[in-house]
C-alpha cells in the first residue's frame, strides 16, 4: 500500500495551470524525489498535500484512506510534516520551545519538562539537537535539523522536504542524507523536492519528473540515468526547431572575470564567475532560481558589491561602481523585481526621469515640462498605456515593465542587463519585451539576459551560460544546446 | 450568510483628503464616551472645541499663536518622513534651537532688531541641525534605528536645559530656573494690537512655502520622495539615498529648532523648561493628519491649535478635564494611522 497517493491533481492560478492531472504515489519507507525546473509545479503539488492550497480536482489518499486536507493542522494530524526552504523558527526562543510551539497539551510548560521531552525525541529519532540552545545562535544546518525534529515530534510519518540542500554546505548535506536514510529504515517516508541531479541520484529510491505542471515520468533510480532525467526535466519541442542562423557578432564589449560575491546573509553565493559579451549578441544566463542569478543581477546592476573579481565595459572598470556610475557608463539595467526596482507611488514621468535627473534641472528646480515631454516621448515609442502623470503602481504589470524598459533603453546603452524581463507578464507584453531586446541586439548592443524561463533563453539567446550553485557550469552556443546538455548543467550533473 | 473576501487594492486618490476629515469625525465619536463619563454633553463639548474659539477676533488670533510652533514642527516632521526618516526628535531639536536663540538674545544685546531677529532665526535652525546630527549619522553610517536615537536625544537635552537653568543661566534677579531675558531688540514684533500673534507666524508660513517648493519642485525633493517610498527602487535608480536621508534629517532638525527660536523670540523671551507643550510630538500628529503634504499639515496644525484653545474653554465651561484635548489629539493620530492602513483594502462580496 502506498503511504500517499495523489491522483488526478489539477490546480489553476488565474490562467496558469500549475498542476495538470498529476498522479503521484509515495511508497512506504522510500525517499522519492520530485524533480523539475522553475515553475514545474513541485512546490504547488506539495502545498496541496500539506493543506496550504486546495486542489481544483483530484483525490488524495493517505495509507489507503481518502482524506480532505484543508489546512496544515489537518495535514499534521494525518501524519504529514513539511520542512520548507525558508525556516519557520522563532530566533529568540530556544530549540525546545520552537519544537513544542503550538503542540503541547498543557497551559503552562516548565522549561525543564519540555527540554527533557525534546531530548527524548532527539535520541529516539537520532536527530542531534541542543534543546536549550537559542535558535538564532544555530547554524543553518542545525536549524534545519530543528525543523526536521519539529515535524517528527508531531509524529510525522511522511516528511516533505522542499529543496533542503539549497542552504547547506557539503558537510551538512552528508549529515542530512545520513539522517534521512536512517529515518527511512525505521518507517518514515520522504518526499524530496530538488532540481539537483547528483543529489537525487545519491539518496533517492524513485524519481518523479515534473515539467510545466505535468508528470513527464516516474522511474526507479536504477532504471534511469542522469541524461534521461535531464531530458525529462527540460526536454521540449523548441529544441528540435531550427533557430535563427548563427550570426556574426562584434568584438567583446563586456568582461566579467572571476566574480565572487556574498548574498545579503553573508554566505558566498557567486563563485568565480567569468563570461564575456560581444556587441550585437544576447548572452542568456539560464539556471534554476536560487543558484546565484539574483546576486549576479545585483552585482552587475550595482546594488551588491562583489568580494573578488572584476567587471568592465570596454576600458571602464565597473567592479565597485554604484548604479549611477554604471548607468553613466552606458549600461541599461532592469531590476529582477520590478516592484522593488521602481517607485510605485511616483508618476510614470518621474520614474522615467529618475535615473538621469541632471538633464531635467532648470535654475535649481525640476523642469516639470521637460519631464512630462520626456515621458510622452517614451510612452509613444514603447506604446505604454498610461499618461505621464499616472501613478506607476496603477499600471498593469506589462505597462510597468515597459516603463522600466524605456528607462533602461532610452539612452541607447552599449550593454543591456535584462533580469527576468517578462516575469508575470501576459502574452502580448511578453512578445513586446522580447522583440525590444532583439531590437537592441540588432542595434549593436550587447545583452545579458537572466531568466528563469528556459523557453525565453532559448528563443532569444545567441549563447547560453548555465549557472549552478554560484558557478558558471558552461557557456554554449544556442545552436548546440540540447535538452540533455542544458538539463545536465542546470541540475549540476556534469 | 454573505461571503466576503478582503483583497488588497491601491488606495484611491481622494483618500488623502477624505481620511483626515473622517478621522476627525470618528475621533469625536470615540471621545464622546469620555465626555459623557465626565458628565457633560458631547455636542456642547465639540461646539466649544471648534466654534467658540473662532467666535472672537482675540480668540481666533490666539488659535494662530498656538498653531505657529505646530506648523513648524509639522513641517519638520513632514520633511523627514517624506524621505523615510522617522524623526521623533523634533521636541529635542526644538529645545536645542531655543537654547541657541536664547544665547544669541542674551549675548548680543547691543545689536538692533533688524540684525537680531534673523540672527536668532539662524541660530535656532543651527541648533536644531546640530542636535539632529548624531542620530542622522548613526542611521546612515551604522543603520541604527532613528526612532530610538532621536527619542533618546530628547531626554538628553531636557536634562541639559534643566542644568542650564539651574546653573549657569539661572536668573540672578529672581533666582528661579529661568534664563535672563533676551534683549528688547530681539523681541519678535506683534502683528495686531491686543493679541500675542507675532511675526513668528509669518516665518512659519514662509517655511511652509519653502518646504512645499523643496519637496514638490526640486530634484532633492524628488530624491527624498523616492527614497521614502522605496529605498530599493531609489537605490536602483542611482540615487544616493544615504546623502538624501542625511540632508532630510538635518533640515528637519533645523526647522524644529526654528520652532524653538520662534517661541523664545515671540512668546516667552527667556528660556524656561516649559516652552514646549510637547510640540515636537504633536508635530508627528500634524504631519500624519496632513497626509505628509505641507498644505495639509498646515491645516492640521491650525486644527490642532483650534482644539488646544478650545480645550481650555471646554474645561472652564463644562468641567471636563483639560486633558481631554490631549486625548482627542492622540486618538486622532491613532484613528488616522488606522485609516491610512485600511485604505489599501477592499471588502468584496464573493
Amino acid at each position: 500500500m502506498y503511504a500517499v497517493e495523489m491522483l488526478g491533481i489539477t490546480k489553476q492560478f488565474g490562467n496558469v495551470l500549475a498542476s495538470d492531472n498529476v498522479h503521484f504515489c509515495l511508497e512506504k519507507g522510500e525517499i522519492h524525489a520530485l524533480l523539475g525546473e522553475n515553475g514545474a509545479g513541485k512546490t504547488t503539488l506539495m502545498r496541496i498535500l500539506y493543506g496550504l492550497y486546495k486542489a481544483d480536482a483530484g483525490e488524495i489518499f493517505i495509507d489507503g484512506q481518502k482524506v480532505e486536507v484543508t489546512s496544515p493542522k489537518q495535514a499534521i494530524q494525518a501524519g504529514i510534516g513539511m520542512v520548507t526552504q525558508h525556516f519557520t523558527l522563532v530566533p529568540t526562543l530556544t530549540v525546545a520551545e520552537n519544537i513544542v510551539l503550538g503542540y503541547h497539551d498543557k497551559h503552562t510548560v516548565s522549561k525543564s519538562e519540555i527540554e527533557a521531552k525534546v531530548k527524548q525525541a532527539s535520541e529516539k529519532y537520532g536527530i542531534h539537537v541542543e534543546p536549550a540552545a537559542l535558535v538564532r545562535q544555530l547554524s543553518v544546518g542545525e536549524r534545519q535539523r530543528v525543523e526536521i525534529l519539529k515535524a517528527l515530534y508531531r509524529n510525522a510519518r511522511i516528511l516533505i522536504m522542499d529543496e533542503p540542500t539549497a542552504v547547506l554546505v557539503p558537510q551538512e548535506v552528508d549529515v542530512l542524507f545520513e539522517s534521512l536514510l536512517r529515518l527511512v529504515k525505521s518507517g518514515l517516508s520522504v518526499i524530496f523536492i530538488s532540481h539537483k541531479l547528483h543529489e537525487v541520484m545519491a539518496v533517492c529510491d524513485r524519481i518523479t519528473v515534473l515539467r510545466n505542471g505535468h508528470v513527464t515520468g516516474t522511474v526507479r533510480k536504477d532504471e534511469t540515468t542522469q541524461q534521461d532525467l535531464a531530458n525529462m526535466m527540460v526536454g521540449r519541442e523548441t529544441f528540435g526547431v531550427s533557430r535563427q542562423a548563427k550570426r556574426e557578432t562584434g568584438k567583446v564589449i563586456y568582461t566579467v572575470k572571476n566574480l565572487s560575491a556574498n548574498n545579503k546573509q553573508g554566505l558566498p553565493t557567486l563563485k568565480d564567475v567569468s563570461f564575456e559579451v560581444h556587441a550585437g549578441e544576447i548572452l542568456g544566463v539560464a539556471g534554476v532560481s536560487g543558484n546565484g542569478q539574483t546576486e549576479l543581477t545585483q552585482v552587475l546592476t550595482g546594488t551588491l558589491k562583489p568580494t573578488e573579481g572584476s567587471v568592465s565595459l570596454g576600458q571602464v572598470d565597473l567592479t565597485q561602481a554604484d548604479p549611477h556610475a554604471i548607468t553613466e557608463a552606458g549600461v541599461g539595467r532592469t531590476p529582477e523585481d520590478r516592484h522593488e526596482g521602481s517607485i510605485g507611488s511616483l508618476s510614470v514621468a518621474e520614474n522615467l526621469a529618475l535615473e538621469d535627473l541632471d538633464q531635467f534641472i532648470h535654475n535649481g528646480l525640476l523642469d516639470q515640462a521637460a519631464i512630462t515631454e520626456n515621458a510622452k516621448k517614451y510612452i509613444d515609442e514603447f506604446q505604454i498605456k498610461a499618461s505621464p502623470s499616472d501613478q506607476l503602481r496603477k499600471l498593469s504589470g506589462g505597462n510597468m515593465q515597459k516603463v522600466i524598459l524605456a528607462r533602461a533603453l532610452c539612452r541607447k546603452p552599449k550593454l543591456v542587463i535584462a533580469s527576468q524581463p517578462t516575469r508575470g507578464l501576459d502574452v502580448g507584453a511578453t512578445e513586446y519585451v522580447r522583440n525590444k531586446l532583439l531590437a537592441e541586439r540588432d542595434r549593436g548592443a550587447g545583452v545579458v539576459l537572466l531568466s528563469e524561463d528556459l523557453d525565453e533563453i532559448i528563443a532569444l539567446s545567441d549563447r547560453i551560460a548555465v549557472i549552478y550553485e554560484g558557478c558558471i557550469r558552461g557557456i554554449i552556443p544556442t545552436a548546440d544546446a540540447t535538452a540533455e546538455k542544458l538539463g545536465m548543467m542546470m541540475a549540476g550533473a556534469c | 450568510m454573505l461571503n466576503f473576501k478582503i483583497e488588497r487594492t491601491p488606495a484611491p486618490r481622494w483618500a488623502v483628503v477624505v481620511i483626515p476629515i473622517v478621522a476627525v469625525l470618528v475621533t469625536f465619536l470615540l471621545c464622546s464616551i469620555l465626555v459623557l463619563m465626565a458628565g457633560a454633553n458631547p455636542f456642547a463639548a465639540f461646539y466649544n472645541f471648534i466654534v467658540t474659539p473662532l467666535s472672537s477676533q482675540v480668540s481666533a488670533l490666539e488659535v494662530l499663536v498656538k498653531s505657529t510652533p505646530l506648523i513648524l514642527t509639522g513641517m519638520a516632521v513632514t520633511f523627514a518622513f517624506t524621505a523615510g526618516y522617522f524623526n521623533i526628535g523634533a521636541e529635542g531639536q526644538l529645545y536645542a534651537g531655543a537654547i541657541a536663540a536664547t544665547w544669541v538674545g542674551i549675548t548680543f544685546t547691543n545689536l538692533p532688531g533688524i540684525v537680531m531677529i534673523p540672527l536668532m532665526v539662524v541660530a535656532g535652525f543651527a541648533g536644531g541641525v546640530l542636535w539632529a546630527l548624531i542620530p542622522a549619522l548613526l542611521k546612515v553610517k551604522l543603520k541604527v534605528d532613528e526612532v530610538v536615537t532621536t527619542l533618546l536625544m530628547n531626554s538628553i537635552i531636557m536634562f541639559f536645559v534643566s542644568f542650564l537653568l539651574n546653573g549657569p543661566w539661572r536668573s540672578p534677579v529672581s533666582g528661579w530656573p529661568q534664563s535672563a531675558e533676551i534683549s528688547d531688540a530681539a523681541h519678535f514684533a506683534r502683528l495686531f494690537p491686543k493679541s500675542r500673534l507675532h511675526i513668528g507666524f509669518i516665518i512659519a508660513l514662509l517655511v511652509v512655502v519653502i518646504v512645499y517648493i523643496l519637496i514638490k519642485r526640486t530634484p532633492l525633493g524628488l530624491k527624498m520622495r523616492a527614497s521614502g517610498a522605496s529605498l530599493t527602487g531609489a537605490q536602483f535608480a542611482g540615487i544616493d539615498t544615504t546623502r538624501t536621508m542625511l540632508i532630510a534629517a538635518l533640515v528637519s532638525g533645523g526647522i524644529a529648532g526654528l520652532a524653538g527660536a520662534v517661541e523664545i523670540g515671540g512668546i516667552h523671551f527667556h528660556l524656561i523648561e516649559s516652552i514646549s507643550n510637547g510640540f515636537g510630538y504633536t508635530g508627528i500628529i500634524v504631519a500624519t493628519l496632513g497626509s505628509l503634504h505641507p498644505i495639509g499639515a498646515t491645516i492640521a496644525a491650525m486644527f490642532i491649535g483650534l482644539i488646544g484653545t478650545g480645550s481650555q474653554t471646554v474645561s472652564r465651561v463644562l468641567g471636563v478635564p483639560v486633558y481631554l484635548g490631549d486625548v482627542v489629539q492622540n486618538t486622532l493620530l491613532l484613528v488616522t494611522l488606522a485609516m491610512f492602513l485600511l485604505q489599501n483594502y477592499r471588502i468584496k462580496r464573493v
